[in-house]
């Protein structure tokens, strides 16, 4: 490919994600000013016999690009042709990729909640699927977690433990414990395994003595210097090498794909986070990502605990899903808790029954209104379970001593606290088939709304087509062509959620409004357990417009100026407009009466234009 | 996508399978190209390194690890049997000497001096790959294992539990809607691949695993009994390793649904020969469906069986199944393939086709609601 010094001469760009069961390409240009997304592709991945070359798969997605857009991007060699001239060729060419599993990880540290963790939080944010973590402390006998790291055959081990200078005992001792199982890499024998040691840096020598002679050995610094400091970035730069140098490289097809792009071939959750990432930065913002697929669900965050440095985490919830795992989904929240979304009783046996056979049959989709709201029942519970595991990992780091001032004494956070905030969220983006292709937006902000449960002032939207992966690697080529096409054509803007977070025993106004439309201002009281809408739409050019808002709480609720205070705020509109959700938090569906709760259901699904009401 | 519909499951009067019994490490292959096989028959085996079991002798007998040398009295490599001392802590009076006993039999594998932990490694774990099907040895893979192939009649279904075995075909029910009750398992079942209706009780299973059912092929199986029954909730689709002593193998989905009527004459017609059933199913990349296997005598050419049982893309007249509410498990014929995309009850857009029911009955269902039927 043509090779550009200045990122600005960059005009046309093709982008390609490979997943494991299809390959999505997108074509960016620079028209009138803006990079605007022309067209999207897509073809069966090529991973798998009988075909076993990856790029087969991206050619063929990218053929449909050039049918739909009329741009010849690729010369009678299937070569692409760069640099661009005219409607013809492309200034860059990159992928992300998810085929073939992704890149599964082992990591390895001595205390299960502190270098282990922060081991874990490292490989989740290089993007891996991360199959076990074995620590000093996990409650196993040595010869459990050898036969375990021998059955596993991961892509690599990320091994750490001990801070710099401390104790070397424990880290050589899970060494040992590794060089006993001799693992084997997942593809293909003929290379040796991939451990990256993070750890104790004095330690570094001994660990080389235990294991360099079984393994591909490499040392980075450690990922937990002191105690009150994580140091990820290292070691997530050398998984991302490993990945690139060993498992893609394994896979078959990817050698070709590499030398063709501009940028390393990131693994896909690894894009989504640096997107995610990106924006939260560009804009100071707090954000929410998730991308809810079949089989697992992802959680990306971007939060700033001391108010100023962002910190990134990123977790999978690797069986909680809406078809290969949607029974896992079922058996962890329980039938009741899945029920009390549905406003109509349906036979346990039967959905029991529904629930497996969509599992066998993952592919099918809901042909009845009851189909789709039971299935869009499933998603708020998998979302739910999805955050509550992000919650309980992105925390500030644990085993770390806090001096405590008597000013504290009233204050319950302590070492190990999320820093997941609900109130503080600016934006909450949702990804996936159950929420990017439901068949009314307001279905998705009702999704999100009801199983996240977001606190005051809270922006949201959906990854139409899930471009995400391929705007995250365009980050590093392009960051502005990036930034612009998710704003205007990745995001669907669905509007802004207004939920004063507090409880109350009886019934009464919980909010004051007073919102400035474009159609004229509308004002009045929110009551408890009332949620109403209010259209505001979307710009010509694809953004939200925008309007304010003057929102007074009730003593006892709180719209992020604390109890009671009164914040005056831009609101940003989308294709469902503003939502004010008077249902308090925290919010229990199942502390209302039977009766109760089918009224407010079909209340609210009314108010916000959720289901066809003859259907409910 | 081209092929929005899932593709049928296969059931075939007559096909060519073909299965590779491949060790899980390098060993010994025991039979040769040309070879008669047996379900049952070893054709490969091969020895797992043992376990490993640590032993941290430093701890034990109170010294720095790096005094490890001063005591040990085996070194790395030799063979130790279980209470037998591997290191002793001397003492000037010998009553105060403390020894270190090996807590397993097999060979001393590593002393470190860093952690004072002594690796101890069990007797090598022999492992063997049986043949599973009746049939010919068509290639040998040096030290890996072989191909087996046989002419078979061929059923897929769509989930299984449990995992290879064999026994004599047997009918148990009259027809293809009848449910396999607990009363229909009698003791002569022993031993034998039972075939049922449209499903198969939970106290149906039990019985036949108490009384030594080698398997079970069935129309449905009801999940709460299919909880009930293994004791936990099958979260995702992976199964075949369930030692529950018995293999099912469910060929039409979840709930009561008639055995596609297909299916079961073919069954049927091949009672009282020996069948080869494999519960093991894995729904994600790579899929592995629940299989019965029924070797023949009689053999088609190889590629006239591959060419019967080539997939037949979806058209008008395609026998169908369809695969989710509300016309859930009921066969048809494809009558009607709009291009267009429409709008379901459900408000989503998909393609769809028109299906007439076995009774005459018309309706729109999405392409990705239905699977085709194989037939040949």
């Amino acid at each position: 490919m043509a090779r550009f010094e200045n990122p600005d001469d960059i005009k046309v760009i093709v982008a390609t994600d490979c997943g494991s069961t299809t390959t999505k390409a997108i074509l960016i240009e620079y028209i009138n000013g803006e990079f605007r997304l022309i067209v999207r592709g897509e073809a069966p991945t090529t991973v798998e016999a009988p075909f076993e070359d990856v790029t087969m798969g991206a050619l063929n997605a990218v053929a449909e690009v050039e049918e739909l857009s009329g741009r010849k991007l690729l010369d009678e060699n299937g070569r692409f042709i760069s640099p661009s001239q005219g409607k013809t060729g492309t200034d860059v060419y990159i992928s992300t990729s998810s085929a073939g599993g992704g890149l599964q990880m082992m990591v390895a540290g001595v205390v299960r909640s502190m270098t282990a963790e922060s081991a874990e939080r490292a490989a989740l944010g290089a993007g891996a699927i991360v199959m076990d973590v074995i620590a000093s402390n996990d409650k196993r006998l040595p010869h459990q977690q050898i036969e375990r790291i021998r059955a596993l055959r991961p892509d690599m081990i990320l091994l750490s433990g001990g801070i710099d200078g401390g104790t070397m005992t424990h880290v050589v001792e899970i060494a040992e414990l590794i060089s006993a199982a001799d693992p084997k890499p997942r593809l293909g024998s003929s290379y040796q395994l991939p451990i990256i040691y993070a750890g104790n840096k004095e330690a570094a020598t001994l660990v080389h003595d235990t294991l360099a002679d079984k393994v591909d050995l490499k040392t980075v610094a450690n990922l937990r210097p002191v105690l009150e400091r994580e140091n990820l970035g290292p070691a997530r730069e050398e998984i991302h090498e490993l990945f690139m140098e060993h498992v893609m490289a394994q896979a078959p097809g990817y050698r070709k794909l590499m030398s063709w792009t501009d940028a390393p071939i990131m693994p896909t959750p690894a894009a989504v986070g640096l997107i995610i990432q990106t924006i939260a930065n560009k804009y100071g913002i707090e954000a929410v990502g998730v991308d809810i697929g079949g089989a697992t669900t992802d959680v990306f965050s971007v939060f700033r605990p001391d108010s100023e440095t962002p910190v990134f985490n990123r977790t999978v919830s690797a069986n909680l899903g809406m078809s290969y795992s949607i029974s896992n989904v079922f058996a962890e929240a329980t039938l009741p808790m899945v029920m009390r979304w549905v406003p109509f009783k349906m036979d346990e046996r039967d959905l029991r029954n529904r629930v497996k056979n969509k599992m066998i049959r993952p592919t099918t989709i809901p042909q009845s209104m009851e189909e789709l709201i039971f299935e869009q029942a499933i998603a708020k519970e998998a979302l739910r379970l999805a955050l509550i595991q992000h919650k309980n990992f992105a925390t500030v780091l644990k085993g770390v001593q806090q001096q405590r001032t008597i000013a504290d004494a009233f204050d319950q956070s302590a070492s190990g606290a999320t820093i997941v905030n609900m109130m503080t969220l600016d934006m909450l983006i949702g990804s996936g088939g159950v929420l990017s292709h439901a068949p009314r937006r307001q279905q998705s902000a009702l999704m999100m709304i009801d199983a996240f449960l977001p606190e005051g002032v809270t922006r949201l939207a959906v990854d139409s087509i899930f471009m995400m992966p391929q705007l995250g690697v365009l980050t590093e080529v392009q960051a502005q062509a990036a930034t612009e096409v998710f704003e205007k054509d990745c995001l669907i803007h669905l509007g802004t959620c207004v939920a004063p977070s507090g409880t109350t025993k009886k019934a009464g106004p919980v909010l004051k409004y007073s919102i400035e439309l474009p159609g004229g201002p509308v004002s009045g009281t929110l009551e408890y357990l009332e949620m109403k809408r209010f259209e505001l739409g979307l710009q010509e050019n694809g953004l939200p417009m925008t309007a304010r808002a003057t929102l007074e709480p009730e003593r006892g609720f709180d719209v992020g100026a604390g109890k009671g205070n009164k914040v005056v705020k831009e609101l940003h509109g989308g294709v469902v407009g503003i939502v004010l959700d008077g249902r308090g938090r925290p919010f229990d569906l199942s502390t209302l009466s039977e009766d109760d709760r089918v009224t407010y259901l079909k209340k609210w699904m009314t108010e916000l234009n959720i289901y066809p009401a003859d259907k409910l | 996508m081209a092929h929005a519909y899932t593709p049928g499951l296969k059931v075939t009067e007559q096909l060519l399978v073909v299965k590779r019994r491949i060790l899980p490490l390098k060993g010994e292959v025991i039979v040769k190209v040309g070879d008669r096989v047996n379900p049952d028959d070893v054709v490969a085996r091969t020895h797992l390194p043992g376990n490993v079991v640590p032993l941290n002798v430093a701890n034990k007998l109170g010294i720095p690890p790096e005094d490890m040398s001063e005591v040990m009295l085996k070194k790395e490599g030799d063979p130790i049997k279980e209470g037998e001392t591997i290191a002793l802590k001397k003492s000037i009076i010998k009553w105060f000497s403390s020894p270190c006993q090996a807590t397993i039999d097999g060979t001393l594998e590593s002393i470190s001096s860093v952690t004072g932990q002594v690796l101890q490694r069990g007797h090598p774990i022999p492992v063997e790959v049986k043949a599973y099907l009746r049939g010919e040895v068509t290639e040998v893979v040096p030290e890996e294992g072989v191909v087996v192939q046989c002419m078979a009649a061929f059923v897929q279904g769509i989930f299984g539990i449990g995992g290879e075995t064999s026994g004599t075909l047997q009918t148990s029910v009259s027809n293809n809607t009848q449910v396999l009750t607990d009363d229909l398992i009698v003791d002569s079942m022993k031993d034998k691949v039972i075939v049922g209706g449209s499903l198969v009780t939970a106290d149906a299973i039990k019985k036949a695993a108490r009384i030594g059912v080698k398997g079970i092929v069935v129309g449905g199986f009801d999940d709460k009994d299919l909880r009930d029954f293994l004791g936990y909730d099958i979260g995702v689709a992976i199964t075949g390793s369930e030692e529950i002593g018995v293999t099912l193998v469910v060929t039409e989905g979840f709930g009561q649904i008639n055995m596609a009527r297909k299916t079961f004459d073919l069954l049927g017609e091949n009672e009282g020969k020996m069948a080869c059933i494999n519960g093991a199913t894995q729904i994600r990349a790579g899929v592995i469906r629940p299989e019965l296997v029924i070797p023949v005598e009689d053999q088609a050419s190889a590629a006239e069986a591959e060419a019967a049982a080539s997939m037949q893309g979806l058209a008008i007249g395609s026998p169908v199944r369809v695969i989710r509410h509300p016309y859930f498990g009921r066969l048809g014929k494809v009558t009607e393939l709009p291009p267009q995309l429409q709008v379901l009850e459900s408000e989503s857009k998909a393609r769809v086709l028109q299906v007439e029911f076995e009774d005459g009955q018309r309706a729109i269902v999405p392409r990705a609601n239905v699977e085709t039927i194989e037939s040949r």
